[in-house]
């Protein structure tokens, strides 16, 4: 997409104007510091795609700090279905984002703090950022012990991960974010990150669990605030740019045109689950029905988040062949989604013959099939 | 002429005479028209002509096979990253590509990088499959460049039109050198070739430099002035004819896109067919709703305060039970069944409501409707919408259904024909309320007042259910609405 020259310059001259007046040496680097006003994360990762396709960062690297509300974000080419618990999420209202970087995945509230960090390809360098973040707690406490690892975490007092780090490289753009664990809910944090889902085969980018700590809980001087503005001053010093933090709106068209159309994308199904690379599901489950237990086998190959083949076994003593085949021949092609799956086996219902008891079993099968998706 | 096709065919390579001669198959390669004997000249030229006629044809493959293979090589990611795992290709062996376009993505170490291509091209071959690691240095892609400048000559102007000059190769005598990915991307914005400067070799015009010419273009947002068209008087015709414009037809361009059914879809296609089986028969009629109009403003503040927003809904479920007999809750188990089984008459009626969600058309129902009272048919319909909308029914709320309402009218539309949902035997579909726009009326004393109308549309399973029958419950489903006090006398 081609930004007109003017359009451009909206959010680019808030950029430029960072540049001294008084003429420029080679050595003075600047940069620019920024703080969205939106906890949406669809919202904020968008903030990060249009910095990363449209703008020029020769010499001025950018800061950008958010924060979301509660949300789990996965890495650009992980599984959803193996990372975290989305019938939890569901159940209690969490947003499930995909991002564009790679990684892992993490759960965000408004107790862990994001940095981005821009640059040119060229100035792309993960462990000097990380290291401008330990100055920056060290010049709020100096005995605090924050180590970086070389797998690019940081580390509280040896064990404890209080960051995790990702990054997207393009072609003359990159950026480097990373999550700064203040006061998130931990507990929450482990649960919503377990995925309950049995029998997933995949290649996907796997998570590695670590051991967390909020940096508030070592010491409860070290709030959000005073995190982010340690940080900017660190940033600002290494810089040599000016230690302000701009507020930024990305709902706002006139300042980066187009955005709300990424904003729109980050949100659509097709990206958050049918970018999820191939994968298939291998399992059974027990199903009681008047005091008897019966076994079902499932197995269903997934492909860019649709069924691509289904095959549900059921005993044919229990539910007739026919049915069966009519439910995995329906599901092929069908989004692996519960809602999707409910509409579907509703209406497929009309056309199976009217008996309560088929209807029963029809349904309590269904029921234990969503609950996989 | 033999001298011209000399000439002609001593100019070219041995690649193009071979590629032309199997593009022909019939014709012999230019090359060998210099050995050609004088009797059989004239033969060969009448071939040179259809020869060149497909030569022509064939330039865009000639040109092609002209262009080199490049090898692309993974570049350096940085941060001495010797290896990458391919996450995701965007291209396929065949695709075109221009330069800066996305190949595909690879990850490594949290890292996910976005490889964009260098040429402009057609990919011939990808060295890596998914989840392969990937070395950089090592080739990653080949990609056939378009030649340079001898494809630029080749490229003869064919007889079709070439409808406009942003294509057109010579302008004012000078040829413009650019690819047909660059002259594509001229062309989309309206930019002349001519009025661009190449810095590419000999003055070929770049994609960057369609992009610089694009950011000088100030004022791009402000749409452009419009051009003071000055229409010349047109001339008085001496013979009287009316001169004819001749247009131009316009070319459309679009493909055809094949969209298979998948999923619910599929499921649909299913029950309509299902449906379809059934001997429907329609029933139409008007319902003057000014009465309940007037009662609905009344009970709407009462509703409010309660946390309910009454619409007209309940009030049509409810009297679309108020029946003396339950012939229109039934559920039909003659279908495709060799012994019929009869019909059940249901003792719960469950009226199913059709929503048209993002996903598609769904169909709740409200339990046990006879036990109910309006405001709590309202309460469950709220609920029931409020979960539709995100995706939340269960499969309780979608079953059981004994009888449906479509409210077509709240998008729009009058009368309707709508298609029973097995195994129901009945539905009706409630046409828009002409509430802001009201029709006036004749009453009894043949006073003209402002009337509220709807219509309804009313399809019955004609094996089970008789015009009379049909028409009986629809009168007093009519009479119900019409004069809401009578409700009361039948309440329950």
């Amino acid at each position: 997409m081609l930004i007109p020259y003017s359009m451009k310059n909206c959010f680019q001259l808030l950029y430029n104007l960072q540049v001294p007046a008084a003429g420029f040496k080679k050595t003075v680097k600047n940069g620019l510091i920024i703080h969205s006003i939106s906890n949406d994360v669809y919202q904020n990762l968008a903030v990060e795609d249009w910095i990363h396709d449209q703008m020029n960062l020769e010499d001025k690297p950018i800061l950008f700090f958010w924060r979301n509300s509660p949300s789990v974000v996965i890495g650009r080419h992980q599984n959803p279905w193996q990372e975290c618990n989305l019938n939890l999420m569901r159940e209690e209202g969490i947003k499930l984002a995909r991002r564009k970087s790679g990684g892992g995945a993490v759960y965000h509230d408004m107790g862990n703090i994001n940095l981005t960090f821009f640059t040119t390809k060229k100035n792309y360098d993960r462990m000097e950022n990380l290291k401008l973040i330990v100055r920056a707690l060290n010049a709020v406490q100096p005995q605090l012990d924050v180590q970086a690892t070389k797998r690019f975490d940081l580390l509280l007092d040896g064990q404890f991960k209080i960051s995790g780090t990702a990054s997207k490289i393009g072609r003359t753009t990159a950026y480097h974010h990373c999550t700064l664990l203040c006061s998130t809910d931990g507990t929450f944090l482990s649960s919503l990150l377990k995925s309950p889902y049995q029998g997933i085969r995949s290649n996907a980018t796997a998570s590695i669990p670590s051991l967390v700590k909020n940096l508030l809980e070592k010491d409860p001087t070290l709030t959000c605030e005073i995190l982010m503005n340690a940080v900017a001053k660190e940033y600002a010093a290494y810089h040599q740019t000016d230690n302000h933090i701009h507020l930024i709106n990305p709902t706002d068209e006139t300042l980066f045109p187009g955005i709300n159309s990424k904003a729109k994308e980050l949100q659509t199904w097709e990206w958050i689950y049918g970018k999820t690379p191939k994968f298939n599901i291998n399992t059974s489950f027990n199903v009681l029905y008047e005091q008897s237990h019966l076994n079902i086998k499932v197995f269903i190959d997934i492909k860019n988040g649709r069924i691509e083949i289904c095959n549900i076994e059921a005993p044919d003593h229990w539910l007739p062949l026919g049915i069966l085949d009519k439910l995995n021949s329906s599901l092929v092609g069908s989004k692996f989604c519960p809602t999707e799956t409910t509409m579907l086996t509703n209406i497929l219902l009309r056309t199976c013959p009217q008996d309560h008891k088929l209807h029963s079993k029809w349904n309590i099968l269904c029921e234990k099939i969503k609950g996989i998706m | 002429m033999h001298q011209e096709l000399l000439r002609r065919g001593a100019g070219k390579t041995a690649a193009l005479a071979t590629r032309v001669a199997l593009a022909t198959r019939s014709a012999p390669p230019l090359g060998i028209f210099c050995s050609v004997s004088d009797q059989n000249l004239s033969e060969s030229v009448a071939s040179s002509r259809s020869l060149r006629f497909h030569w022509e044809l064939q330039c865009q493959d000639v040109s092609a096979l002209r262009g080199q293979v490049v090898q692309f090589k993974l570049s350096d990611i940085g941060e001495g990253i010797r290896e990458v795992t391919v996450k995701e290709w965007y291209v396929k062996e065949g695709d075109t590509v221009s330069q800066f376009d996305s190949i595909c993505e690879v990850q490594s170490d949290k890292a996910s990088v976005t490889i964009t291509s260098r040429y402009d091209g057609v990919i011939k071959k990808l060295y890596y499959n998914l989840d392969d690691i990937a070395y950089v240095g090592k080739p990653l892609v080949d990609i056939e460049t378009e030649a340079l400048k001898d494809s630029e000559e080749d490229v003869v102007e064919t007889p079709a039109v070439s409808h406009d000059e942003h294509t057109h190769q010579e302008i004012k005598g000078r040829k413009t050198l650019a690819t047909p990915a660059v002259r594509r991307l001229a062309m989309e914005n309206n930019i002349k070739l001519s009025e661009v400067v190449g810095s590419g070799k000999d003055g070929r015009i770049l994609k960057e430099d369609i992009l610089n010419y694009l950011e000088k273009q100030t004022g791009a947002i402000l749409p452009p002035s419009p051009k003071a068209e000055i229409m010349p008087p047109p001339p008085k015709p001496k013979d009287m004819t009316i001169p004819i414009p001749v247009s131009k037809p316009p070319v459309f361009t679009g493909k055809d896109k094949t969209e298979p059914i998948k999923g619910f879809q599929k499921a649909m296609v299913k029950t309509m067919s299902a449906a379809l089986k059934i001997p429907h028969f329609g029933y139409c009629d008007e319902v003057d709703l000014t009465e309940l109009v007037k009662l609905r403003e009344e009970l709407k503040p009462i509703a409010f305060a309660r946390g309910i927003k009454l619409s007209f809904m309940p009030f049509f479920l409810k009297t679309s039970d108020k029946q003396k007999n339950s012939t229109m809750h039934v559920k039909n188990f003659n279908r495709d069944q060799p012994r019929a089984v009869g019909l059940e008459l249901k003792a719960s009626h469950n009226i199913g409501i059709a929503m048209d969600t993002e996903q598609g058309l769904i169909v709740p129902n409200v339990k046990n409707v006879q036990i109910c009272s309006i405001f709590e048919i309202a309460a469950e319909l709220k609920r029931l919408q409020k979960l539709g909308s995100v995706g939340q029914l269960s499969t309780t709320d979608l079953t059981g259904g004994t009888f449906t309402l479509s409210n077509i009218g709240s998008i729009g539309g009058t009368y309707a024909k709508p298609v029973i949902l097995p195994p129901e035997v009945a539905i009706g579909a409630i046409g828009s309320i002409k509430c802001f726009h009201a029709i006036p009326r004749f009453n009894q004393k043949g006073e003209v007042y402002k009337a509220h109308v709807m219509n309804v549309s009313w399809s019955a399973d004609h094996r089970v259910i008789d015009g009379a029958t049909m028409s009986r419950f629809s009168n007093l489903w009519k009479s119900y609405l019409e004069n809401p006090a009578f409700m009361l006398l039948d309440l329950k």
